[in-house]
């Protein structure tokens, strides 16, 4: 249990949760919310990233994107380690349904349940959905 | 209480702004604090001083500037997004060489430090968004 004084001010250490949903092409969320991750991990935060729905793509190893013309950001995902950023979650069902598994993945995660996943939102500060 | 927005969609296409916007109206009518507005993605566009919509129609970025001025609340644009879009304050216009600037009164342009800090002083960040 934290003291008193502890609990306010800008020493407050709060978890904070990425909940990334989006393919990492076609929109400019996956990008996006990862620059804000990257920004977030100045703050020392107890920061995690969850990856659900068509987000398990952002994941997925073997990006090639020279025929939409757009840069391949997928390398940033193996830098987070460097920012500290070491908790990934990834949705086993939203891997399931695409036919993928951790193997196909550039970085190391955990993979866990919907509801396991639930439980884990629950317990955050601050989630931000992108 | 005291809460945060993320608004993460632009103005008109989306009903996610408006939402924000009804949301920070009620929470102020409330008597709850308003930490801080923070417009991401497309949501940089809802603070251009530019958009002029029809007149029989609602006008999103001077309902906000409205906002701001009669509750002092802080609207904070991100600085990496707008400068994608094309949202520029003064200062920003001088800097990148361009011939003019599009920002609302009661906006400002500011890092996404100005997001983390939302989550971490808020009691509550809420998300609008796709």
């Amino acid at each position: 249990m934290s003291e008193p004084w502890e609990e306010e001010g800008p020493g407050t250490i709060k978890k904070f949760m990425y909940v990334n949903r989006k393919a990492p092409y076609g929109t400019i969320y996956a990008l996006e919310s990862l620059e804000v991750v990257l920004i977030a991990a100045a703050f020392e935060q107890d920061v995690s990233m969850a990856f659900l729905d068509d987000g398990v793509y952002q994941l997925k190893k073997g990006q090639d994107t020279q025929g939409i013309g757009m840069k391949n950001f997928s390398p940033t995902y193996r830098a987070l380690e460097g920012y500290d950023v070491e908790k990934l979650y990834v949705e086993a069902e939203s891997l399931a349904e695409r036919g993928l598994s951790e193997d196909d993945l550039l970085v190391p995660v955990e993979v866990m349940g919907r509801e396991a996943l639930a439980e884990l939102m629950d317990e955050q500060d601050v989630i931000l959905s992108f | 209480m005291k809460y945060g927005i993320l608004v993460n969609e632009g103005p008109y296409q989306h009903q996610a702004s408006d939402t924000a916007y009804q949301f920070a109206q009620a929470l102020l009518d409330k008597g709850h604090e308003l930490f801080r507005v923070f417009f991401y993605h497309d949501g940089v566009n809802n603070g251009t001083r530019f958009a002029v919509p029809p007149q029989d129609d609602r006008n999103i970025t001077a309902r906000w500037s409205e906002m701001a001025e009669k509750h002092g609340v802080d609207l904070v644009i991100c600085i990496a997004a707008a400068q994608r879009r094309g949202l520029l304050d003064e200062g920003e216009a001088k800097r990148q060489g361009k011939d003019g600037n599009n920002i609302a009164p009661g906006f400002r342009i500011s890092g996404l430090g100005q997001l983390i800090e939302a989550g971490i002083q808020s009691d509550r960040l809420v998300v609008f968004g796709d």
